[in-house]
Parts: structure tokens; C-alpha cells; sequence
């Protein structure tokens, strides 16, 4: 079942306008990233119907939920969709349970997708059912929130930055039930985020939004390894590296592969063949012409030089390289790349200080 | 003779509760639209309804009082409505006094509901609309719950200030024993024919019922302390 999902959008507020056309896959999480005040949360909103826009069209491949064109609108309440709020908003006069049954009772499916005992399991609220909503912690109520949106058997899941207003503990405790989400169920995930390493954890596809437009949207890493996006998404450029566990040293280092090399990170205890997202830095990865052999980083891939681009940090440029396949960024400064003569075509040798392992 | 002017007492106790009651049921009836709508617009309207709704806070009863029995009368509107209808006229009945009732305790009902609409916020109820819960369904299984406290105030508020009226009681309904004869027309009534112990037992169960209902209220429901 694979459909695209249409958004388009066109929300003047005077001192800020969201201007967006976007075809996005049906499946997978699409993370929707900019600053905050770049319009993703109106953007989320619009798609809930929860803000309606005098020039906007609104599909889930063949069922139209907005053309205004048409003078075609479907309310919120009729929509397929489930809403997670940064804040979970937990109805207070209801339990866990009721809270759960909110949107179960009202979709009345005759065969519901899941019934609340897997969806309670699946994210590790069984022991919460019959708590009222004061007696959780906020980790809980977010779970709480998915719940009931995932019961209220949505064609699509929007998130608005549902980590957002939980410290890192807590956030640590959900990323692996939306990764669940992601592997279990066939839901397109629509993510607002303005936070790299969720993004770059958990999407897909990613769209960049800067102003209320939209500046690039494709798959993450075609998006992440593009080097001509403006300055304010430069700070955090880097890609997202998909790799396997491929063996636990004995030294306590474990050997990741990826189509481009292998990585060694600090011990896993994830079971060789556990895929694993990591994230490498462009300002953590440096070229050399041959491969080092004295040197303190043990991780060196060979790449080839695909394009170079200006960067805002003053004195560097950002070089993008080709690792067996998958892109790889590097920020170095003119001086060396003018010395080592990096221009595309050329293969070298890149080595990588750090990679922040995503799981 | 004693036992008649007790019992004549307990009438007017009876009808006062009568009355209250009433006018309660349909204030919560008529202020929680109102209370909704104040609670929820961006109409230009918004001030104007408002403060119609809050007048009875500042005008005497004397003049909603007039006004009412001036419209309800003969030559009023209302009133030739009413003859028309076969109903009467309104003025000097249980009736005539519940419509007068309702307009005075209007702001006590709607404004306690109307906060209380207010906090609950546009959240929840967007909430309630991705999880596919229409409107009207909406109102019903989030709001009016979410605004229990705000019900309750209103009602408590609605009830004791209806039982504590005066002014608008004589102007509408007269002083007709077991129709109109409320508690507090009662009470001037023996302050009038100097029966003091009478005055005594209504009066003091009158303050003695204001500061349970008062209690209950700010006791049970400390949020809407400010409100009321």
C-alpha cells in the first residue's frame, strides 16, 4: 500500500507566511525540521485541519481531505488522523484507559487494526490502565498520548516535536518506542522536530523548512548530504550512516559495516547483525591524501570527491564525498583543501574522529 | 393562631425552595450556551452580550424589576404575547416570578461556567477532534466534565441568590401567601406586623443557609475562589 501524501498550503499571517508543496511517501517517517517559527507546526496543524488555509489541497493518495479550490473540506473529527501534542494533553477527568478509548470508541472500525492490549504493550503502558493521568511522569504521558492517538485507527500519525518538553532521560526512554512504531506499524509518521539527532534517528525522509517554505525534501541523507542548503542548517551538517553490528572485538571496540567501509565504536551490546543509524559530523571528518597508518583515529574510509561548497564557518568549505555508495560530508579549511588539491574525482582517504551512534 | 403563622412560614420556605429550584434548573439550561458562546467567540459582539449578562450585578432590582413588569404587563410585549398564548399575564404569579428569577441570577450561573469554559483552553478540545469526536459530541464528553467545578459554583451561586432576592420578588410577584410569598418578602412581612420571633427564625435560617452554601463552595471547589 504505498501512496503519496499531497500538502499543499499557503497560510499568510502577515508577519509570517507558510508557503509549502510537498509530495511525500505514504510510509516511513517524514520529518518535518527547521527552526522553531519556520512553520511546522502550522504545517502539522493544517494537515489535521486544525487550521485552515484559504489556498490549500490536502490528500493521502486518492481521499481528498482538503481542496479548497473545490471549496472542499473535511473537519478534523472526520479525518483519519492521529494528533500527538508536545504536551501529551491527557484528558484529566478520564483514565489512562478512558483516555485510551477516547478515539477507539469513535473510530468503530469493524475490525479494528490493533486492539488497546497490543497497543498498550507496544509501548509499556499495561501496568498504567487504571492510573489517572496526575499519577504519571511526562515520558509516560507521551506514551499515553501515541496510544490513544495509534487506537483511534488513523491513515496517518502527525507528531509535534512529542520529545520537545521532556529532559533527555525521558526522551531516551521513548526514541525506541517510536523506533517500534517505525518497524511495527504500516502508519506514515509526519515528525516535527527541530532537534538533529531525532531526525537523524528516526527519519526517512526529511523536509527542511526555513520561513514557511520549504527548502529541500527528499530521503534523509540525499537531503542531509546536500551541501547548497542556506547557512542556518550548516552548523549541523553531517550525514546519517546505516550500519550493522558486524563483530564485538575482543579490545571492547565493536565492528560496524556499512557499504562503504566498516566503523569501530566503543562496545555494543546489540547482537551482530542489529542494524545501527550513526550520525557522523561534517566538522568531524578529515581528508588526507593517503591512508594514514600513524595516526591515533581508527576510523578511515576510502572516498572520492564529489563537490565542494562554501560554508558559513569563515575559512572552510564543505566537501562531499562518495563512501562506497553513501555520501559523506567533510568540513576542512580552504587552506587545505587548496593544499591537498581537492577538487571532484579525486579518491582519498577520509578519516573520522567521532560518530554518535543513534540507538 | 400560632401554629398558622408557622405554617404560613413553612409555605413560604416551600415556595422559596420551589423557586430556586426552578429557576436553577433553567438557568443552567439557558447560561451554558450563553456561558459557551461568551467563553469561546471573537465576535465584536462579545462585550455588549457580556455585559447585558452582568447588569442585574449592578442595577437594583427596582428596575429590572419595573423594567420587566412594564414589558410583562397588559401593554407589554410580552404580556400581550402571553394573553394571546392564553397564558395570562405574568406578572403576580409563580411563573412571572420564575422569568424575573432567571433574569437576576443570569450573570451568578453564566460567569462561573464562562471561567470555567475559559480555562479549559483550545487544546483539549482539538484534542478530542483528532480522536474524532464531533462538535456537539465534543461539548458533552470533554467540556461540560472539564468545566464540572464551573457547573457547580454556577448552580450553588444561581440557587442561593435566587433565595436571597428581594427587591424584584415584591415588584413581580406581589405578596400573595403560597403563590409569591417568598422567604424574604415573608420576613419583612413580620418585621412589618412587629412579630420578631417569626423575623427571627427565617432570618437566622436564612444567614445560617448562606454561610453553609458559601462554605461548601469555597471549601469544596477552592479554584473558582476568586471567581465567585
Amino acid at each position: 500500500m504505498t501512496f503519496q501524501i499531497s500538502a499543499k498550503f499557503r497560510v499568510d499571517r502577515g508577519s509570517f507566511t507558510l508557503d509549502v508543496d510537498l509530495s511525500l511517501p505514504g510510509r516511513g517517517i517524514t520529518a518535518l525540521f527547521g527552526h522553531s517559527g519556520s512553520g511546522k507546526t502550522t504545517c502539522l496543524r493544517a494537515m489535521a485541519g486544525l487550521e485552515r488555509a484559504p489556498e490549500a489541497y490536502f490528500a493521502l493518495g486518492d481521499e481528498v481531505w482538503q481542496d479548497e479550490r473545490r471549496h472542499h473540506f473535511v473537519p478534523p473529527h472526520r479525518r483519519a488522523i492521529g494528533l500527538v501534542f508536545q504536551e501529551a494533553s491527557l484528558f484529566p477527568h478520564l483514565s489512562v484507559r478512558g483516555n485510551m478509548q477516547f478515539g477507539q470508541k469513535r473510530a468503530a472500525r469493524v475490525e479494528p487494526r490493533f486492539s488497546l492490549s497490543e497497543i498498550a504493550s507496544l509501548l509499556g503502558i499495561v501496568h498504567l490502565l487504571d492510573r489517572s493521568p496526575k499519577q504519571l511522569s511526562g515520558g509516560e504521558c507521551q506514551r499515553v498520548a501515541i496510544a490513544r492517538a495509534l487506537l483511534a485507527e488513523p491513515r496517518i500519525l502527525l507528531m509535534d516535536e512529542p520529545l520537545a518538553a521532556l529532559d533527555l532521560k525521558r526522551k531516551l526512554e521513548i526514541l525506541p518506542y517510536l523506533e517500534r512504531l517505525h518497524h511495527e506499524l504500516a502508519i506514515p509518521i509526519i515528525y516535527v522536530s527541530h532537534a538533529p539527532d531525532e531526525v537523524a534517528r528516526l527519519a526517512d525522509h526529511l523536509v527542511l523548512l526555513d520561513e514557511g517554505r520549504a527548502v529541500a525534501s527528499g530521503p534523509l541523507n540525499s537531503v542531509l548530504s546536500r551541501i547548497d542548503l542556506p547557512a542556518t542548517f550548516a552548523d549541523d551538517a553531517g550525514v546519517v550512516i546505516e550500519a550493522a553490528v558486524a563483530e564485538h572485538e575482543a579490545d571492547e571496540l565493536t565492528r560496524l559495516e556499512f557499504p562503504g567501509g566498516k566503523i569501530y565504536v566503543s562496545h555494543r551490546h546489540e547482537p551482530i547483525g542489529t542494524p545501527l543509524r550513526c550520525r557522523i559530523h561534517a566538522r568531524d571528518v578529515s581528508l588526507a591524501l593517503t591512508p594514514q597508518v600513524q595516526s591515533s583515529i581508527l576510523n578511515c574510509v576510502s572516498a572520492i570527491v564529489i563537490e565542494l561548497a562554501p560554508t558559513d564557518t569563515p575559512g572552510h568549505v564543505l566537501v562531499k564525498l562518495d563512501v562506497g555508495g553513501a555520501p559523506l560530508l567533510a568540513r576542512i579549511t580552504k587552506r587545505s583543501a587548496e593544499s591537498l588539491g581537492i577538487c571532484p574525482g579525486l579518491a582519498l582517504s577520509a578519516q573520522i574522529k567521532a560518530v554518535a551512534l543513534l540507538a | 393562631m400560632e401554629s398558622a403563622v408557622y405554617s404560613a412560614d413553612f409555605a413560604a420556605v416551600w415556595l422559596t425552595f420551589k423557586l430556586a429550584t426552578v429557576v436553577t434548573l433553567l438557568l443552567l439550561v439557558i447560561g451554558t450556551p450563553i456561558a459557551w458562546w461568551l467563553a469561546r467567540t471573537r465576535s465584536v459582539f462579545k462585550g455588549a452580550i457580556g455585559a447585558v449578562v452582568a447588569l442585574p450585578l449592578v442595577l437594583p432590582p427596582t428596575v429590572i424589576g419595573f423594567y420587566l413588569l412594564v414589558v410583562m404587563g397588559p401593554h407589554g410585549p410580552v404580556g400581550q404575547l402571553t394573553e394571546a398564548l392564553g397564558l395570562g399575564l405574568l406578572p403576580f404569579t409563580f411563573p412571572g416570578l420564575v422569568v424575573a428569577s432567571v433574569f437576576y441570577s443570569l450573570p451568578f450561573v453564566v460567569q462561573p461556567i464562562q471561567n470555567a469554559f475559559e480555562a479549559i483552553g483550545e487544546r483539549p478540545l482539538e484534542v478530542a477532534a483528532t480522536l474524532r469526536a464531533s462538535p456537539w459530541d465534543t461539548f458533552w464528553s470533554v467540556a461540560v466534565p472539564l468545566a464540572k467545578p464551573g457547573f457547580l459554583s454556577g448552580a450553588i451561586l444561581g440557587f442561593a441568590h435566587t433565595v436571597g432576592e428581594f427587591g424584584i420578588v415584591l415588584m413581580i410577584g406581589g405578596n400573595i401567601p403560597e403563590k409569591t410569598r417568598v422567604v424574604s418578602v415573608q420576613i419583612y412581612d413580620h418585621v412589618e406586623a412587629l412579630e420578631y420571633t417569626q423575623a427571627h427564625w427565617l432570618a437566622g435560617g436564612m444567614v445560617l443557609f448562606s454561610f453553609v452554601v458559601l462554605m461548601a463552595l469555597y471549601t469544596f471547589n477552592p479554584a473558582r475562589r476568586n471567581a465567585a
